[in-house]
């Protein structure tokens, strides 16, 4: 049963793979691929030009400001449940967090539509942009960084926090100097996880971040992901050059993922080696 | 499982067939919805956005005078109707532009033009710029001119909000208003109608487009050239930016199909598409309405 579960899992993947392969081909033997990753998106042009550059570097961009924003919020999260906070406020903070995991992402774009993206405007900071469509998946990326780090430093052996209760340090010490600290690699894979998150999703990206095809020059200018492009051409007609533009903004994304993933299991296992010594 | 649990389902298997098999009312549909009677079955509708409300008023209609047929109605845009009807998953695709000859060769399909819509600038309701030149309008959406005041308004950045590439409404916006002339590459993109009129209807300094029908007082259309975006002076002809509502079948449709579409040319059909915000256009033949 569960090498019939495995296989499926696999045989969908390689599916998938070899879907966004076999639609980018023709963009490989014409030699379009290149134009497409590296030209700009200006289709009432004449010549139009059907370039994703401008959707990469806004997938980036916001990606990153969602993780920068997200990361530290989920140590400070993270710390309070460990070391500052009583036990039932504690547990009440990481509930929260969970609970967060499951708010749709259709449901934090409508409330950033809404409430947000005035506001921001309002006060002077753009309306649909970068800025706004990162504090909102900062919001969706913040308990995938948060649970991983804490699942991370429950790792941690019970040995280390009686060994720093000996030492007479409180708990917040012990947090700060010892389980931080050794987590680093847990951190970053966390913060890795947070990214590939934002860089995937749609929804947010789509409602909230403008979708405009430009290089932004500021956090209050309006970009494109490479994911919220797909889901605007995707109903053009099939041999349009801006349907053709799906194919490398797939497979560049698929490739993307891939990468992000194999780094992530390079990281190494789920406990710093040290601690299993310790066991 | 106990026999109180069986003898309940089956009853309510009872209860699913009895409103599956419902009879035909008692009191005959009257005027154009007499020709659906006989008929069953479900059509499928997709595409365009802009169709929506007249085809959800169609459907209420003759789905409450025959329950027996079921009509089933999604948006998508008119790229997502070609792209359903040419595929068989949906009997009438909607679109909001003319099918391209190769659309139209590569599934056989029929176009059946119902009704005439412009498309309109619009601003948000406490802009004071009630008219744009044509010229002005090119120069703005080219991204030359980038403040309300060059054309009498406040001085508040123009934020400009465009349409997805998949859009019929941009299509003619851009075909027409703008000659096929270029659009700024910082203007807002978003995927429907009903996205534009959210978006324009919260910023103060919002150019956007919408389809005449959909204009309602929480944004303000702007005149062209000093002629109002209405109805009437879009089928006069003195409103430029206009187009034709389609719906199009994959080959010759069927009974269900084409009384559907019968219904929609009906002058109860013409009714529904002027509440809706609409002109009809005249039914393919030139018969009467």
């Amino acid at each position: 049963m569960s090498r019939l579960a495995s296989l499926l899992v696999v045989l969908g993947v390689a599916g998938v793979a070899a879907f966004l392969v076999a639609s980018a081909l023709p963009l490989f033997a014409s030699g379009e691929f290149f134009e497409i990753l590296l030209g700009r998106w200006r289709p009432y042009a004449s010549p139009g030009e059907f370039g994703i550059a401008p959707m990469i570097v806004g997938t980036i961009l916001l990606a990153a400001t969602a993780t920068l924003l997200a990361a530290p919020a989920a140590i400070g999260l993270v710390a309070f449940a460990h070391g500052i906070a009583p036990r039932p406020l504690a547990r009440l903070a990481m509930a929260s967090v969970h609970f967060m995991t499951g708010i749709p992402t259709v449901l934090y774009g409508f409330v950033s539509v809404s409430l947000l993206v005035p506001f921001l405007r309002n006060a002077g900071a753009g309306g649909f942009s970068l800025l706004g469509a990162g504090l909102t998946l900062a919001a969706l990326v913040l308990p995938t960084i948060t649970l991983t780090l804490h699942s991370r430093i429950e790792a941690t052996g019970l040995e280390v926090r009686l060994d720093c209760a000996a030492l007479g340090m409180r708990p917040a010490d012990t947090f700060l100097r010892v389980l931080l600290p050794r987590s680093g690699p847990g951190l970053l894979s966390a913060t890795l996880l947070g990214f590939c998150r934002a860089a995937g999703d749609t929804v947010v990206a789509l409602m909230v971040a403008g979708n405009a095809p430009q290089f932004p020059s500021s956090y209050l200018d309006s970009v494109r992901t490479l994911t919220a492009h797909i889901a605007l051409v995707l109903s053009t007609d099939w041999s349009s050059p801006e349907f053709r533009s799906i194919a490398a903004a797939g497979l560049l994304l698929f490739v993307f993922n891939t990468a992000l993933t194999a780094a992530l299991r390079r990281l190494g296992p789920a406990e710093p080696p040290h601690v299993r010594e310790l066991r | 499982m106990s026999d109180a649990v069986w003898a309940g389902l089956a009853g309510v298997l009872l209860l699913v067939a009895a409103a599956c098999t419902r009879p035909e009312p008692a009191v005959p549909a009257e005027g154009a919805l007499a020709a659906f009677s006989g008929l069953e079955g479900r059509i499928d509708i997709g595409g365009g956005t802009a169709h929506i409300p007249v085809m959800q008023e169609a459907a209420r209609r003759i789905m409450t005078a025959y329950p027996r047929i079921a009509i089933t109605i999604e948006g998508g845009g008119s790229g997502v109707g070609v792209k359903k009807v040419s595929e068989g998953l949906v009997h009438i695709g909607n679109t909001g532009r003319p099918l391209k000859n190769s659309e139209q060769e590569a599934a056989g399909l029929q176009s059946f033009a119902f009704a005439v819509d412009g498309v309109a600038l619009c601003v948000h309701p406490d802009n004071p710029v009630a008219s744009l030149t044509t010229a002005q309008a090119r120069a703005i959406w080219g991204g030359s001119m980038t403040n309300w005041r060059e054309v009498g308004g406040p001085d508040l950045a123009i934020q400009l909000y465009n349409r997805d590439e998949a859009s019929g409404t941009r299509e003619v916006f851009w075909e027409k208003l703008l000659a096929k002339g270029p659009i700024a590459d910082r203007a807002n993109v978003l995927a429907s109608n009903g996205a534009m009129k959210v978006a324009v209807a919260h910023d103060r300094g919002a150019l956007g487009y919408i389809s005449i029908g959909h204009i309602d007082p929480t944004l303000k259309p702007v005149s062209l050239d000093a002629v109002e975006p209405t109805q009437e002076n879009a089928v006069s002809g003195a409103y430029p930016v206009v187009r034709h509502l389609f719906m199009n079948t994959r080959g010759k449709p069927g009974p269900l199909v084409q009384a559907f579409i019968n219904y929609i040319y009906s002058a109860e059909g013409a009714q529904i598409i002027q509440s809706a915000g609409y002109i009809p256009a005249p039914a393919p033949g030139g018969g009467p309405r």
